[in-house]
């Protein structure tokens, strides 16, 4: 053991010095006290009572009181660490919980408003079906109507044209110095027309 | 130490070993075991020093410690892992009595720095009363915890046989030179120091060399704050590791 030869030097370097101060030097030393107040062994029964007054002493405070204070100090300690940690465990569960609840509020209010906007675009659309199917239907009316106007002035357009054919035709049997009733000029004209 | 005074001689005095002298507080006369002596008077102190820090320092049960709870609190957690680690987790219901050795040396080594005082801890008589309590309790609580199987620290099992009876021999001799260098290492330490302070101290009285000596007192000053905290260190460590050999015997 290291401990144990180490103190055996300790021992033997303290034995050579108390050798030469009381050995080496008898003759030089002034009074009979001058050696080592150590090694004066009428203090010996002095220091020893006081030693185990003091050490009793000592003892009595730190495991009446000073001891069982501070164990309790340590512990109070340690309980107030895990509370607290516990506590804060707690807080970030409720933190995460709210943030959850949070993000689904968020994402029904996505879904409802997405919602929202598909049917105001639907009626929206309808609404425009129904009016573009009016305008059509409005805008064939007027179409046909103004067909059949058309019609009108093209019909009478041709019986003019018909009137004109005859009197040009009447006109010209006239000039060519022929006469001829009316009457087949219109026939003549009316086949040629119609051919 | 005490040569130098020698050698030097002229008009220089050295007493090196005058502030370890016991003497009474009150008269001249003898000194009895009841006398109130400088011994009494630093043991009261030391005494004294404990119970502010270890009470008075922790009397605001403070959940966050203040300067002097810390220590309190340092002191303890110091010593009492010093136990759980080296004497095992039942080595530390005797946590108490060496939570006392500690303090007592510390505090003893510490105020014996302090000039003019007078070191309790540098006089055999004290050390030795520690080591040989550390030393008694120890073995008898071996005996009481194991009987005659405590006798088994001596007999190294793990040796070949023929070497077995040498090997108790010097372990028996090891086992009671404990007490004796556990008692002489804390003394020399500290009466080493406070000579050789003192000495240096002598040589002030020359002007030549007055600077240079106070440049030695300082740093044998600072050694000497290191050794005060080692040595209580040691002797308290040392005490678990004993106890450790009284709770668990056998390597």
């Amino acid at each position: 053991m290291a401990n144990e030869t180490h103190g055996l030097s300790d021992a033997d370097g303290a034995a050579v010095v108390l050798h030469g101060e009381t050995v080496a030097h008898p003759t030089e030393l002034q009074t009979a006290e001058a050696g080592m107040p150590q090694l004066d062994f009428t203090t010996y029964a002095n220091q020893i009572f006081w030693l185990i007054v003091a050490l009793a002493a000592i003892y009595w405070i730190l495991s009446k009181i000073a001891l069982p204070r501070i164990a309790m100090i340590l512990a109070e300690r340690r309980g107030t660490i895990s509370n607290d940690i516990a506590a804060a465990e707690e807080l970030k569960a409720q933190a995460l919980e709210a943030e959850k609840a949070y993000q689904k509020a968020l994402a029904d209010a996505k879904a409802e408003s997405a919602r929202i906007v598909a049917e105001a675009k639907a009626e929206i659309k309808a609404e425009l079906d129904a009016a573009i199917a009016k305008a059509d239907d409005e805008i064939a009316a007027k179409a046909a109507e103004s067909e059949k106007a058309i019609a009108e002035i093209r019909a009478g357009a041709m019986e003019s044209v018909e009137a004109v054919a005859k009197d040009t035709a009447a006109a010209l049997v006239a000039a060519l110095g022929m006469s001829a009733d009316q009457a087949a000029i219109d026939a003549a004209v009316d086949t040629r027309v119609k051919g | 130490m005490a040569d130098a005074a020698h050698s030097e001689g002229g008009g220089l005095v050295f007493h090196p070993m005058d502030q370890f002298k016991v003497v009474p507080l009150f008269g001249d006369g003898e000194v009895h075991w009841y006398t109130i002596t400088n011994v009494t008077l630093w043991m009261a102190i030391t005494v004294a020093c404990v119970a502010a820090l270890m009470v008075l320092g922790a009397r605001g049960r403070a959940v966050i410690p203040g300067r002097a709870q810390s220590i309190a609190e340092l002191a303890y957690g110091f010593v009492y892992k010093m136990v759980e680690d080296v004497a095992g987790k039942d080595g530390v219901k005797y946590f108490p009595y060496i939570m006392v050795l500690f303090l007592f040396i510390v505090f003893s080594n510490f105020l014996g720095l302090l000039p003019l005082a007078f070191t309790t801890t540098s006089h055999i008589a004290v050390t030795a009363v520690l080591a040989l309590a550390v030393f008694i309790s120890v073995t008898v609580l071996g005996f009481i915890l194991h009987g005659t199987h405590f006798l088994g620290l001596f007999w190294v099992t793990a040796a070949p046989l023929p070497l077995r009876p040498i090997l108790a021999l010097i372990e028996v001799i090891s086992y009671f030179v404990r007490p004796v260098s556990h008692s002489i290492r804390l003394a020399g330490n500290m009466m080493a120091g406070h000579a050789v302070i003192k000495v240096f101290a002598g040589f002030a009285a020359i002007a030549a060399i007055s600077p240079l000596s106070v440049v030695a007192i300082t740093a044998m000053y600072g050694l000497e704050v290191l050794v005060a905290f080692i040595q209580a260190y040691v002797f308290t460590i040392l005490t678990c590791v004993y106890l450790k050999d009284a709770l668990h015997p056998g390597h």
